[in-house]
């Protein structure tokens, strides 16, 4: 077991891993931090995506004490500082890109990390980076177009919600 | 102007707050005082039997508490079918006994012989690998092939099941001759063999199981991602442990996501709840994805082969089908149900064909079980009719817009029985028809196929007007087909004193969006907003009883429960409202929130009535109990049959043979529409997973029974780049006409209607191609399987 501290949602915490812990469950088991999930063991899924150093991470293929000293964001980090949903979240929840929730964690982080590096990005671009997240619910039809709408975009042209 | 609030309004869901900030609480996101982690010794083989299970080294390994085998569960009942399905000949289909744990055999890859429970998951893994070493399991051939299966007594799942059949049923064997001379007498004959591949479900939250126990009480508690919470205490309690079912809860807390797969009872959650008894501790299970392939219910697997009776000019006379169905290696809940009643009595599809036979032969094989996956039995009769229907056209050289028109119901032959046993209540496919060929803009196709042939494309269009029956069911009906169950539901509201609601509802929501649905309905027939009710579902300990959320029957048969527990809310409130305003019961009107003497201005509101309930001081109290509380079950009369029309346009590149979807257009009628964002939500979710099926998905065991498509390495999940944006419409409404809210059921429309649609786009688009030798592609309709049939 060794120490591994690092700053997560802007927080300092630290907490015994050991070598083979991996940031997954440190952040789930360790913090309790259960936003994130762990949808595969074969590192395809998504569900576990989070920022560290604001890129985006699959959490479940990297271990804890490999990120030490790192700043690492959550969903539970993701809404504004007064607790409403930020602009990603709400247009996700506008578009009802979200069903059973469980890849909803996944999803919004790495289409943050989308428009972070591409504030308008096309049809093809959001579906093309969002290749690493599986949704099992939602034919991702309304995923897409939360992620346009909230860069702005008009998406009212979008064959129906 | 749109609503923005109750029946009909596209409400935004009120559950997406917390899943959208990482505040949902699934099944592994639970930490218990004093958990321990179970971990399952999972054969390696498909076939073998058990010489020895040694688990002395595991039990003295660090940090283990208990290990158990198959010895321990031996005497403890078996995970039992739900439906009772007889063979042609009247004999009742073979039911081997599914134990907790592997016992003397062990039947597929991920069968679980052995169980360890340890303070920690590594621990537990470390001793579960100990005992792997420890045992000795005798390999024996494998029986993966179906027709081999039957094929070669010699070789048996179980011993005592010769021929591995479970059983031969035809539906109806009454009509068996007369269907055999209809064929013969036909004009025309089409034949067409074809595999409905089997699908791993991937609910994208793995199978996790929690057990409790209160040694002070005797309770015990189980936390499960399970679809119906009732029926799985029911199983685990008085089929398999013999806990008393009021001993035992279960929660099923938020669930990502279910497809069918979640339906049933598994071992584990029989399992955790041992375990946590013997050690007075939490025993909690998670699966890796890699066991939820190999132990999670499969679907589909139907080998069929069809055929078809018509006149030159396209009027189906009859059909007649034979089908193969992997049933897996055991018997899974509704494994039965699936390929015979949710599948031969949609045989006719939504068409007049005065005769139709339908055989099935259920077959055992060394594979994980296959069971009831979205749709359920009518993807695979769907498939089989309008892909042969399909081939029909080709032959005949007929339109298939205009084919399918001819031989469509219309609405003035509702109520239609047909000859595989249902009664559709009421529809106009004529009206999706249309929709769906208006919305595809057919006549421009030859402009846009023009434009793909410039780019190096075939494009291809193709059609399917599909028919499902669900919202299951009613009793009476499935009892005489042989469920053991009942299929009714049940909703209690209650009406706090300060006026906000609670409804308690035994269909349980893994991503549908009852908390918001539900609710809309509720305030719409209270005039109440909608904030002041809550939907409670998914903890047996609250609700009344409930048969869960499958087969697109929680709106249908729960939210009908619902909205007569409502009524009778309004009932007792006007026995209130009289009583406070000297009125006569029959003088009181309810609308908008307000209980009102007819013609006059004297009111009471909702609000103001339920605290009088509460706080009964002007209150009838000798006729009228106090309290704001009612419970409804609801026992549907018949299916409902939500029904439409998909069109689906593809581009093939030749050299390659790989196929895009390039538009998806779907013409729905699902009776009225409760939320259409949700609605059209529950569509593409459905259509997303047809294109799966149809173009990418499929499950492969080698001739050793190992599976080869075990991780999403292997296993082709559509992803955002391999689906379109779909063109949904859900206007043609015929409303169903014998539940209060008019309601159909969405869920499954698009797993159904979908795959179809694909395929019959890809073969036009070989045709239009020139490839015309191309009668069928089985599905997934892979580019190397496309490439193989243009230059085969
Ligand atoms: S859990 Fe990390 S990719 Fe699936
Ligand atoms: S919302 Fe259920 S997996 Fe995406």
């Amino acid at each position: 077991m060794t120490k591994v501290s690092m700053t997560v949602n802007g927080k300092a915490v630290s907490g015994e891993v050991e070598g083979r812990t991996l940031l997954s469950s440190f952040l789930r088991e360790g913090l309790g931090l259960t936003g994130t999930h762990v949808g595969c063991d074969t590192s395809q899924c998504g569900a576990c995506v989070v920022h560290v150093d604001g890129k985006p991470v699959k959490s479940c293929t990297v271990f804890a004490a490999d990120v030490a000293g790192a700043s690492v964001k959550t969903i539970e980090g993701m809404a504004n500082a007064d607790g409403s949903l930020s602009v990603l979240q709400q247009a996700f929840q506008d578009h009802h890109g979200l069903q059973c929730g469980f890849c909803t964690p996944g999803m919004v982080m790495s289409s943050a990390a989308l428009l972070a590096e591409n504030p308008k990005p096309t049809e093809h671009e959001v579906r093309h980076h969002l290749e690493g997240n599986i949704c099992r619910c939602t034919g991702y039809h309304n995923i897409v177009k939360a992620v346009m709408a909230a860069s702005g975009q008009d998406v009212s042209a979008v064959a129906a919600e | 102007m749109p609503k923005d609030h109750g029946i009909g309004a596209s409400l935004k869901r009120r559950e997406d707050v917390r899943f959208l900030t990482g505040r949902g609480v699934y099944t592994d996101d639970m930490a218990l005082h004093g958990q321990t982690y179970a971990v399952f010794v999972r054969s390696t083989v498909a076939h073998g039997r058990i010489k020895s299970v040694n688990t002395a080294k595991a039990a003295a390994m660090p940090g283990v508490l208990a290990v158990f085998t198959g010895e321990d569960f031996k005497d403890v009942g078996g995970n039992p079918a739900g439906w009772l399905i007889n063979s042609r000949d009247g004999t009742p289909m073979r039911e081997p006994k599914r134990p907790v744990l592997a016992h003397g055999k062990v039947r597929h890859v991920g069968d679980a012989y052995a169980a360890v429970v340890a303070e920690t998951y590594a621990q537990a893994k470390d001793a579960a690998q100990q005992i792997a070493d420890d045992s000795v399991i005798e390999e024996l051939p494998a029986i993966v092939d179906m027709k081999a299966a039957v094929a070669d007594a010699s070789n048996r799942v179980h011993d005592e099941i010769p021929d591995n059949l479970c059983f031969d049923w035809g539906w109806i064997e009454d009509n068996r001759a007369a269907v055999d001379a209809a064929m013969q007498a036909a004009p025309h004959k089409v034949t067409l063999e074809l595999v409905n591949n089997r699908l791993v479900p991937n609910a994208m939250e793995p199978r996790a199981s929690i057990g409790e126990y209160n040694p002070g009480t005797g309770d015990y508690k189980l936390t499960t991602t399970s679809q119906n919470p009732h029926l799985t205490r029911l199983l685990v309690a008085a089929f398999v442990l013999g806990i008393p079912e009021n001993k035992l809860t279960v929660v099923a807390p938020d669930v990502g996501g279910g497809f069918g797969s979640k339906i049933y009872h598994y071992g584990e959650e029989a399992l955790v709840l041992a375990a946590a008894k013997k050690l007075a501790r939490p025993v909690r299970w998670t699966a890796e994805r890699s066991e939820s392939f190999l132990t999670d219910a499969h679907g589909r697997d139907h080998v069929t082969k069809i055929e078809l009776g018509c006149t030159k000019d396209g009027q189906i006379l009859a059909i007649r089908t034979e089908t193969l169905a992997n049933v897996g290696a055991y018997l899974s809940n509704f494994s039965t149900a699936t390929p015979t009643f949710l599948h031969g009595t949609l045989m006719a599809g939504p068409y007049k064909v005065p005769h139709v036979y339908v055989n099935v032969k259920t077959v055992f094989t060394n594979t994980a079980p296959v069971d009831a996956y979205r749709g359920a039995g009518r993807p695979e009769a769907t498939y089989s009719l309008e892909r042969i229907i399909d081939k029909m056209c080709r032959e005949l050289n007929l339109d298939p817009f205009e084919v399918r028109r001819k031989n469509l119901l219309t609405p003035d032959q509702f109520p239609y029985t047909t000859p595989v046993g249902l009664v559709y209540d009421t529809g106009n496919y004529q009206a999706t028809l249309d929709k769906a060929m208006a919305m595809a803009d057919v006549s421009g196709f030859a402009k846009r196929a023009a434009e793909s042939k410039a780019r190096g494309k075939l494009r291809g269009m193709g059609l399917s007007t599909w028919i499902e029956a669900c919202g299951i069911a009613p009793s009476h009906l499935v009892g005489i087909l042989g469920s053991r169950v009942g299929l009714y539901d049940a909703a209690t509201v209650r009406v706090n004193a300060t006026g906000n609601i609670s409804v308690m509802t035994g269909a349980h929501s893994h991503g549908q969006g009852h908390e918001t649905v539900f609710a809309q309905i509720v305030a719409e027939k209270l005039g109440i907003p909608e904030s002041s009710v809550e939907i409670v579902h998914g903890d047996t300990s609250k609700i009344p009883f409930g048969m869960g959320s499958y087969g697109s029957r929680s709106l249908a048969v729960c939210g009908t429960a619902m909205t007569k527990a409502v009524d009778k809310i309004i009932a007792k409130g006007k026995k209130i409202a009289a009583h406070m305003l000297e009125a006569s019961e029959g003088d009181i009107t309810f609308e908008d929130g307000k209980f009102q003497v007819a013609g006059t201005d004297k009111a009471k509101t909702f609000g103001e009535i339920a605290f009088s309930a509460y706080v009964p001081h002007n209150y009838p109290l000798e006729t009228l109990e106090p309290g704001l509380e009612e419970t409804a079950f609801y026992d549907p009369a018949n299916f409902t049959y939500p029904a439409g029309a998909y069109i689906c346009e593809v581009e093939v590149d030749e050299g390659t043979g790989k196929v895009d979807v390039v538009a998806f257009h779907c013409a729905d009628d699902f009776g009225n529409v409760m939320n259409p964002l949700i609605v059209e939500g529950q569509v593409h979710g459905g259509v997303g997973q047809g294109i799966g099926q149809a173009l990418l998905e499929f499950t492969t065991y080698d001739e050793n029974g190992q599976l080869l498509t075990g991780s999403y390495m292997d296993y082709p999940m559509p992803r955002a780049e391999d689906v379109p944006f779909y063109n949904v419409d859900y206007s043609c409404q015929t409303p169903c006409t014998h539940n209060p809210l008019g309601v159909k059921g969405c869920g499954e429309a698009g797993a159904i209607g979908s795959p179809p649609a694909v395929v019959n786009a890809v073969i036009d688009a070989l045709h239009r191609g020139g490839h015309t030798h191309v009668k069928h592609i089985d599905m997934p309709v892979s580019p190397s399987r496309v490439w193989s049939a243009i230059n085969g």
